[in-house]
């Protein structure tokens, strides 16, 4: 056993470096550190970087295979003309239009099925026109031939479709970052309480720093991960020729993106502070539940009350469902200009208030183990 | 030097630590020895500060710490834990951040702990990756990263092999070398005697001893004698005031006091030839099973 005998006279060492003492690090840089981990840790993870991609496959087949459909629909109809017809069918939308050398080249076309209809001059008609079709007259030819009268509408608001569709869009996003970067919150507090690396980081830095971090890292994750989505779904149209619907998504989407960052550090702290008080994972149910409820609630408020107005007002100031009914009232043009504004005051408001109680709730159960910690025991800190 | 000083600490109504009281001295190693439960693990926790006192005061240097004083200080809590799909040395960096240092230091004063503990060629590994032994070593350089001023850990060697404790012990008296109090926790008192200056005992949440391994021994050991003789040595047990603790042919081991060893040797010479005479010390692991077994009745009426 000659290993195991203590050589006390070795000449001391320096183990790393100078011994130069470091100085300590203010709360903000602190949080700053904690949230570069927490982002750089998740990126880095092969399950985020395939969920994404499987996330941008899904957005990039939703739009090209959208755009497809939407063209099978209105897909022009072949037509033939005789040079010097006089008609003028280019200029209408949703024909494709082929020149024959005469009368007889065009009847033929219409035989042989290449075009739906020719369109020949007939100075014997009133239109001076003859339609040449093979077994059925076609609407749209004598549609668009046809002298129409002016048509005015009253109600230019945006359908009632495309509501439904951007409501869920929106609230489909909301629920699911918050819930994803939740459920990763909630993890990390856990697995650092249970391993008792956060007694290593206390000893290091303060909990509110500790807090902070995690709620900045995350919400930065989830806000990149949205920027990424939105930049590829933006692209895809563009590529797709889809880009008219982009006009009237912009400014929605813009108040989307900062109510959406408000309202997810809202979410991110009640769900830091009640994984805080439970130490193992099998225990976290419990506690996220609430939380849950909370985040779900926009999604099912603005599809299921999307058509009352009331209602729809209402959640567009409960800081919760607020991220998901004010872009959605803003996009239906329903909202006046001061309401966002108003709206984002009293979530930005309620998310301080909710981190500071969540900050002294994680100082308070943060180096607790053992069964839950009540709710009480830890605003009475330990 | 730290000073623990009058310290108790209640669990609900059930009083985990009594007065605990003991000074952990700069420039030296001071093993903490206790069983399960005796109150090790809460003490350094407090003195820490991730657990609060409900009486007493922790000092460094005459100085009441406070949170500021304690970031300065290196910690390895019982149960391990870092990051398990970090590298060891982005821990380390991690760490080393959070205490001050900017990015390219922390990163030099990772790989070079790393290195000194053995694990140079491990340290882009992800700390799972690793074997429990390896995590270990990786858990001591977290407590270390930071050049500490203060040094708790809380059962440093316990599954390290024979190599790595002392690669440890090591560093650990670099580091106490250069000035630093140094406090580890162990239940192997064979270990503390081994690779500790100064022990201090706790059992059942009361300091029972403290000093260096031979002042305990002085002040807690019942003193004994070896007699060595040339033929068989069991006429000992009938001398009045002996208490045999053993007999092997010729040699016997007694309690009795000097007086009644006087007594054995003088019959000795007289019936035998004496080869051998002279005090033997017990062991530390005797004393404390000892301190331990007395103390036991009075903590179960407490």
């Amino acid at each position: 056993m000659s290993t195991l005998t203590t050589d006390r006279t070795r000449p001391p060492q320096t183990t790393a470096g100078p011994p130069r003492e470091a100085a300590p690090v203010p709360t903000g840089q602190a949080a700053l550190l904690v949230a570069e981990r927490e982002i750089t840790t998740q990126v880095r993870a092969k399950s985020f970087i395939v969920s994404l991609i499987i996330t941008l496959a899904l957005v990039v087949v939703g739009i090209v295979a959208g755009g497809y459909f939407a063209d099978r629909v209105g897909s022009p109809t072949p037509v033939a003309t005789v040079a010097g017809a006089g008609v003028e069918l280019e200029a209408v939308e949703g024909f494709e239009v082929t020149t024959a050398t005469d009368m007889e080249a065009a009847v033929d076309l219409v035989r042989d099925e290449e075009v739906d209809a020719a369109i020949v001059p007939d100075e014997t008609a009133p239109t001076g026109l003859r339609v040449i079709a093979l077994s059925d007259p076609p609407g749209d030819v004598l549609q668009a031939l046809s002298v129409q009268p002016e048509v005015e509408l009253l109600d230019t608001s945006t359908s009632r479709g495309l509501q439904v569709l951007i409501s869920a869009v929106f609230g489909f996003l909301f629920m699911m970052f918050a819930l994803g970067s939740g459920a990763m919150i909630v993890q990390n507090t856990v697995q650092e309480k249970q391993s008792r690396i956060v007694e290593i980081l206390l000893s290091a830095v303060p909990p509110r720093a500790l807090l902070a971090g995690k709620v900045l890292g995350n919400t930065a994750v989830a806000v990149g991960q949205m920027a990424v989505i939105g930049a590829v779904a933006v692209l895809t149209l563009m590529l797709t020729g889809q880009d008219d619907l982009l006009d009237l998504l912009t400014g929605p989407i813009a108040w989307f993106v900062v109510f959406f960052l408000f309202g997810f550090v809202l979410v991110a702290a009640l769900f830091a502070a009640g994984a805080s008080l439970v130490s193992r994972q099998e225990d976290t149910g419990v506690v996220m539940m609430p939380t849950m409820m909370l985040v779900m609630a926009p999604y099912f408020v603005v599809i299921f009350l999307g058509e009352n107005a009331l209602a729809m007002s209402i959640a567009s100031y409960v800081p919760f469902s607020a991220p998901v009914a004010m872009p959605v009232r803003l996009f239906m043009g329903d909202a006046a200009w001061w309401e966002p504004i108003l709206s984002l005051g009293v979530l930005a408001l309620t998310a301080a208030a909710v981190i500071a109680v969540a900050a002294r709730i994680y100082s308070g159960s943060l180096l607790r183990t053992g069964p839950r910690v009540s709710l009480r025991e830890a605003l009475q800190g330990f | 030097m730290l000073q623990v000083q009058g310290v108790d600490r209640f669990f609900g109504d059930h009083q985990v630590l009594t007065d605990v009281t003991f000074n952990v001295e700069r420039g030296k190693l001071t093993g903490f020895v206790g069983g399960n439960g005796a109150g090790k693990t809460t003490t350094m926790r407090i003195i820490l500060g991730v657990l609060g006192a409900h009486g007493g005061t922790v000092s460094l240097d005459g100085q009441v710490l406070d949170g500021r004083a304690r970031r300065s200080f290196g910690y390895m809590p019982e149960e391990r834990g870092l990051y398990p799909k970090m590298k060891a040395a982005e821990q380390l960096a991690y760490l080393a951040r959070l205490h001050g240092y900017d990015r390219g230091e922390a990163n030099d004063r990772a790989r070079a702990l790393l290195e000194r503990l053995g694990l140079g060629e491990r340290a882009d590994d992800t700390l799972e990756s690793l074997s429990l032994g390896n995590q270990q070593r990786v858990q001591i350089g977290a407590a270390l990263v930071h050049d500490p001023q203060v040094l708790i850990l809380d059962e440093p060697f316990s599954g390290l092999d024979p190599m790595a404790v002392e690669v440890v012990l090591g560093v650990l008296t670099e580091h106490a070398e250069r000035g630093v109090p140094v406090l580890f926790s162990s239940h192997q008192l064979d270990v503390v005697e081994r690779l500790s200056d100064r022990l201090v005992i706790i059992a059942g949440g009361q300091i029972r001893a403290n000093g260096t391994a031979e002042q305990l021994r002085e002040r807690h050991g019942v003193r004994r004698h070896q007699i060595v003789t040339a033929h068989d040595a069991g006429w000992v047990r009938q001398v009045p005031g002996v208490r045999l603790v053993e007999l092997d042919g010729a040699t016997a081991v007694f309690e009795g006091g000097d007086q009644v060893a006087q007594q054995v040797l003088a019959r000795a010479i007289q019936q035998d030839t004496v080869l051998s005479f002279g005090p033997v010390h017990a062991s530390l692991s005797e004393i404390f099973k000892d301190i331990v077994i007395d103390e036991e009745p009075q903590e179960e009426a407490a």
